[in-house]
């Protein structure tokens, strides 16, 4: 055994480092030939009579590729006819290097018994290594050690006495390189020429890969993307008008595109829309970017394609179909978007992001390819050398933190709360220093100056299990006749003082976010189950707001004061709407009751004919298992009357406070607006239902109302509930802000001028905020600078704007998620449902029965999908010229949790009725009875 | 890019070793004339240089001193251009400490201290090129030291690291292969007796898979004795052929 040294000198991370390896050379490496007599190989690999029938070798041979052969030919190299092939080690290097998936596939070949392909390890055979020359490429030297190997195997069989006729034979696609290796005696061919040349099996050639002779230089590095420009000229770009800034958004359903906001003069803010991922040049979601307007004749529509990037690969040939899938025939000119590309980002947004680890298809790789958990976000290539531990993780950010195995109820919980930027980690002992000591209680001082209402026969109403009661009701008759209404909101602001680490902390989470079975409170437990929680029997803190009303429901006097009331009940909105009900009961609490109930119902009335809009979405609630807390049953929301009683005070409540806090500081008071929506928004609602012949008005508040009201359909009771959901989809945000910032404060939804939140304080800050307001108001209270800052409150506004919506977005993931849960556990299952939106390759359905909203699918990537024809008009989409889907048409449908994709399991419909030949599925064979969940009995 | 490769298909590991083999072994003794013994060992590209000094009294303060046996002292040490990139320290890092102790645990068992009672053994290895392996190449240089020295031992202490990759277990591991992840294993043994001198392993390995990999550096330290022991005989050889002249 000879051993012998080679130096290699490798650089690193921009240092120049020279790295010193041993490499031995050996003489006990075989050629792996049956016919070899030299060879002390015990289970040669190469077939003694290796016959491929081909016109130019006549003779038994063997093959070599080289690298660019293998690489682009591994089509033809995988075939079953093609046998005895021999890898040089040298070109199996190469591929790995160059080409996961190819390498992959050469190395199943290789593994293959029946292909007979044998690696030949050249580079440390003693007589096949080839030292790199001075001046010389590390791709010449490879070329070299490959035609070094063909011709010491030529030579080594020549040798043999009876693989005299058997010969090697190189493919190779070089000129050069083929030019050489015949000067040298071997037999060399181009890979077209040899595949043509092979008898009987003319389609093989329709398999070559087509690559021109000049093109076998694979270039290193192939410009993936336009550059960036940089911070300076976008700056001058800017400042001219040739670039706009704006923030990039990029698109759920499609990842190939995404809207730019450009923030213009004021409000104005424009779209523009980026398509194709050149266009889209790196840019990730919010970021902060610079983008090119194309000319007026390059604009498109954006495509009602969903597509989404499911099936990752390292092959990007994929995206360039889904491309050409983009480029949709423009059909009207006024669809057209502004659209431009991005030449620059001004600032990243990046934050750690959560999701799980496609692992690389090479073993030994320490870079791969992380998919993330929101959909907006591109695959991230992260280097780790734990991808095997951690494959199938939920993992977080450059691998900041295990999170925990997919699919796991409290990993994705966490994984939500991440990804909707949910502070949820436990109070810091700096926040709870900051907490009342217990035990607690009222002390002489506090009764001296509140209102002492203990007397009052005060109670609450909440949904059962609620354990942060925060506004307490109550209703009695006075001397002269005339009702005192009152609503007792917890004064949560007396034990969160301005400045202290517990106030900047509730400022920061802004809400409480209520999860499937867990809340994540906005103040520490103490506070918001105990002692500001208004639970019944026990003496409370609270800011109450007090009505003089007389039958009629109209407010002859409303005064605000600090008090301390004894709740006397605290009850459910059933156990309350039982106490309205039953006649036999006559107690004072009823009798409040009863005297609410009344008002709230001619306050409802009132509110609706000035035109409040009385929406509707889907909301379902899960019976959570109490052991396992799983989801076991799911139910939709029911309202009752007594629903309706507490939110009619609390909007009074609120809209007194606003006029008070904003008659006190017309600068600094924090408001709640809802803008009316832009016409444009109603497009879809006006298209959907004069669809069914009706007509929806949409100039007002009030006669979108009204026609909501009237439009119903024969035999079809759920429609008007459709049409309402349909009708909240197309609403704007409502949003804090502050009086001084602002002039417009309507309320469209609720149709009132003014409007602000005052009665949830445990659960919101912008509560806190308001009650210290009407503290100060009503003097009982002193102010303090930030309050009384009109930006300071703006940027707080902006916050609290940014964390309710955040809180929306994980509750409803929240929902999605224990929704699959559910459906996990109950296997396929057969449901009717209506269409919500028609897409161009896609119907949306919503079933009602779940609230569950899904996706047909009409396309498929494996086969062809059926013809579809989109009317954008209707909307309509027509299949297989069969069946025409329209808005709103019952459909029925199978619904299965897809678990292919661990990332993003999804509930999956398919479509059972109507039957379209091929698209629609069969109603699916009852399963087994082993396999039923055990749930299920 | 991807990661190596180190254990191909076909068995060869990144520098064509088979997975059991060594790398090759080429060693001196008695290469400084000032010292008692000394010796100097290549591994491949891992080199040591070992000098020993004494028997001799205690230095320093004789509170160390041990009245029943020899006191040995170690000192390990890298030299600033033993890696790719230059050490700023050449010794007293707590990496260097850690391997002095352990050579000094390693010696302790095989020297025969108790033949030098209130004495002291100084045992100071420098690795002027690191490639892998460095304990197991002190260990070795060190023997062959201390035979020079002709002080007493047991037996030969000779040392051996063995990695496992996919399954296979490899002997005697160069730095790709240490750094490349996975477990590394260094083992000195009393190769006649088959005592374990000192054996250590800092990454996790699945217990089932210990006693190949344990076997595969028994194995490889065997080799590895058979290769000090015909080095001290051509050196006694040479020393021999010197002295008769």
């Amino acid at each position: 055994m000879l051993k012998s040294k080679t130096f290699v000198k490798k650089t690193r991370s921009g240092g120049v480092l020279k790295i010193v390896r041993e490499h031995y050379l050996r003489d006990d490496i075989w050629c792996g030939c049956e016919i070899c007599s030299e060879c002390k190989d015990e289970s040669p690999v190469l077939q003694r009579d290796a016959c491929i029938e081909s016109s130019l070798c006549t003779f038994p041979h063997y093959l070599i590729p080289d690298t660019n052969v293998v690489l682009h030919q591994i089509d033809i190299l995988e075939d079953p006819l093609i046998r005895n092939v021999i890898i040089l080690q040298t070109v199996l290097q190469e591929v790995r290097h160059r080409s996961a998936p190819v390498y992959k596939r050469i190395k199943d070949a290789i593994h293959d018994k029946e292909k007979h392909f044998y690696t030949f390890t050249n580079e440390h055979h003693r007589e096949t290594f080839v030292e790199r020359e001075q001046g010389e490429s590390a791709n010449d030297r490879n070329d070299r050690a490959i035609r070094v190997a063909a011709k010491w195997y030529s030579e080594h069989l020549s040798k043999s006495a009876r693989g005299a006729e058997t010969k090697v034979v190189l493919l190779t696609n070089d000129r050069a390189n083929k030019e050489k290796a015949e000067q040298s005696g071997v037999i060399a061919y181009r890979c077209e020429e040899y595949i043509k040349s092979l008898i009987g099996n003319p389609e093989l050639v329709d398999r070559l890969a087509l690559t021109s002779d000049d093109q076998n230089e694979i270039s290193g590095s192939k410009l993936l993307f336009p550059e960036h420009l940089p911070l300076s000229r976008i700056q001058v770009g800017i400042k001219s008008g040739a670039y706009l800034q704006g923030s990039f958004r990029a698109n759920t359903d499609n990842y190939l595109e995404a809207t730019v906001f450009i923030h213009g003069e004021g409000d104005k803010t424009t779209e523009v829309l980026i398509q194709g991922l050149q266009n889209l040049n790196r840019a990730v979601h919010q970021d902060v970017v610079a983008v090119e307007l194309f000319p007026k004749e390059r604009w498109v529509t954006p495509s009602s394609v969903v597509l989404q990037d499911d099936t990752p690969k390292d092959e990007d040939t994929e995206e360039e179909e889904a491309e050409k899938k983009l480029e949709s025939p423009v059909l009207d000119i006024t669809m057209l978007k502004p659209t431009g590309r991005v030449v620059g980002i001004i600032k990243r947004n990046w934050r750690p992001f959560c999701g799980m680890l496609n692992q690389s298809q090479i073993k030994e790789a320490t870079r791969h390819l992380f998919t993330p958990a929101d959909r907006r976000i591109p695959r991230i290539r992260i280097e780790t050398r734990q991808a095997s531990a951690l494959v199938g993780q939920r993992i977080i950010g450059h691998f900041v933190r295990n999170l925990g195995g997919a699919g796991d109820k409290e990993t994705e919980t966490e994984v939500l709360l991440l990804e909707h930027d949910v502070p949820h980690q436990p109070f810091s002992q700096a926040v709870l220093s900051f907490l009342p000591k217990m035990p607690w209680s009222i002390t002489e001082e506090d009764l001296k100056v509140r209102a002492d209402l203990r007397h009052l026969c005060v109670c609450s109403v909440d949904p059962p299990g609620c354990t942060d009661i925060d506004d307490a009701l109550h209703c009695r008759e006075l001397d002269n006749g005339n009702l005192e209404v009152g609503v007792h909101i917890a004064d949560v602001s007396h034990f969160i003082r301005p400045g202290t680490a517990l106030d900047q902390e509730a400022a920061n989470r802004g809400t409480t976010v209520y999860l499937c079975g867990k809340r994540i409170d906005m103040v520490p437990e103490l506070l918001s189950s105990n002692l500001c929680s208004l639970r019944s029997n026990v003496e409370r803190l609270a800011f109450s707001c007090i009505w003089e009303m007389n039958h009629n429901a109209e407010i002859i006097n409303a005064h605000f004061t600090k008090s301390v009331i004894n709740s006397k009940a605290s009850l459910t909105y059933a156990e309350a709407q039982m106490r309205i009900d039953d006649s036999n009961m006559n107690d004072d609490v009823t009798k409040s009751l009863r005297g609410l109930n009344k008002l709230a119902r001619i306050l409802k009335a009132r509110r609706i004919e000035k035109g409040a809009l009385t929406l509707s979405s889907p909301e379902v609630r899960f019976h959570i298992d109490s052991e396992t807390h799983d989801p076991i049953d799911l139910q939709t929301k029911e309202l009752k009357d007594t629903n309706s009683m507490v939110e009619e005070f609390m909007l009074l409540a609120n809209i007194s406070v606003a006029q008070k806090i904003y008659d006190e500081f017309s600068e600094c008071a924090l408001l709640r607006k809802h803008p009316a929506p832009p016409p444009s928004n109603y497009d879809i609602l006006i298209k959907a239902s004069k669809s069914k012949g009706l007509v929806i008005r949409t100039d007002s508040a009030k006669s979108l109302a009204d026609s909501l009201n009237v439009a119903t359909v024969e035999n079809f009771s759920y429609f008007n509930t459709l049409l309402r959901i349909l009708a909240t989809r197309c609403m704007m945000q409502a949003v804090y802000f502050c009086s001084g910032m602002d002039s417009d404060f309507h309320h469209y939804g609720l149709a009132s001028p003014i409007y602000t939140h005052f009665t949830s304080p445990i659960r919101r800050y912008s509560d806190i905020i308001v009650h210290r307001l009407l503290a100060v108001a009503v003097h009982a209270d002193s102010t303090y600078p930030e309050l009384m800052d009109k930006h300071k409150l703006s940027a707080l506004c902006n916050n609290l704007n940014y964390r309710h919506k955040m809180a929306q977005y994980a509750q409803r993931a929240s929902v999605a998620f224990h929704t699959q849960l559910f459906f996990k556990n109950r296997g396929n299952l057969n449901e009717e449902g209506f269409i919500l939106f028609v897409r161009k390759n896609a119907i949306i359905i919503l079933i009602p029965k779940f609230g569950l909203e899904g996706t047909v699918f009409f396309e498929n990537k494996d086969k062809p999908g059926p013809r579809l024809s989109f009317d954008s008009e209707g909307p309509t989409l027509t299949v297989e010229d069969q069946h025409t889907f329209h808005i709103f048409d019952k459909v029925k449908v199978t619904i299965s949790l897809d678990a292919s994709n661990i990332q993003h399991q999804k509930i999956r419909m398919a479509l059972l009725e109507p039957v379209i030949p091929g698209v629609s599925v069969q109603l699916p064979e009852p399963e087994p009875e082993a396999k039923k969940p055990k749930l299920d009995r | 890019m991807a990661g190596l490769e180190l254990l191909s298909d076909q068995g060869y590991r990144l520098d064509g070793r088979k997975a059991p083999e060594l790398r090759k072994v080429q060693a001196r003794m008695g290469v400084f004339a000032q010292a008692d013994g000394s010796a100097y060992i290549e591994q491949g590209n891992t080199k040591a240089l070992a000098v020993v000094y004494g028997p001799h009294e205690i230095r320093g303060s004789r509170s160390k001193s041990l009245h029943d046996r020899a006191v040995i002292n170690c000192q390990y040490s890298m030299a600033t251009f033993s890696t790719a990139e230059r050490k700023r320290r050449p010794h007293g890092d707590r990496k260097s400490s850690e391997m002095s102790l352990h050579l000094k645990q390693t010696f302790e068992a095989a020297v025969l201290t108790q033949l030098y009672p209130r004495s002291q053994i100084d045992i100071y290895v420098k690795i002027l090129q690191s490639d892998g392996g460095n304990y197991s190449a002190c260990v070795n240089a060190a023997t062959l030291a201390l035979v020079d020295a002709g002080i007493p031992m047991r037996d030969y202490v000779c040392a051996c690291t063995a990695g496992f990759v996919e399954d296979t277990p490899l002997a005697d591991l160069c730095h790709a292969e240490e750094s490349g992840g996975g477990t590394t294993l260094s083992l000195a043994l009393l190769p006649r007796s088959e005592n374990i001198a000192l054996v250590q392993m800092d990454a996790r390995l699945h217990q089932d898979h210990l006693p190949a990999l344990m076997e595969a550096a028994i194995e490889a330290c065997k080799g590895l004795s058979k290769v000090l022991d015909s080095v001290v005989r051509q050196h006694l050889q040479e020393v021999s052929v010197q002295t008769q002249d």
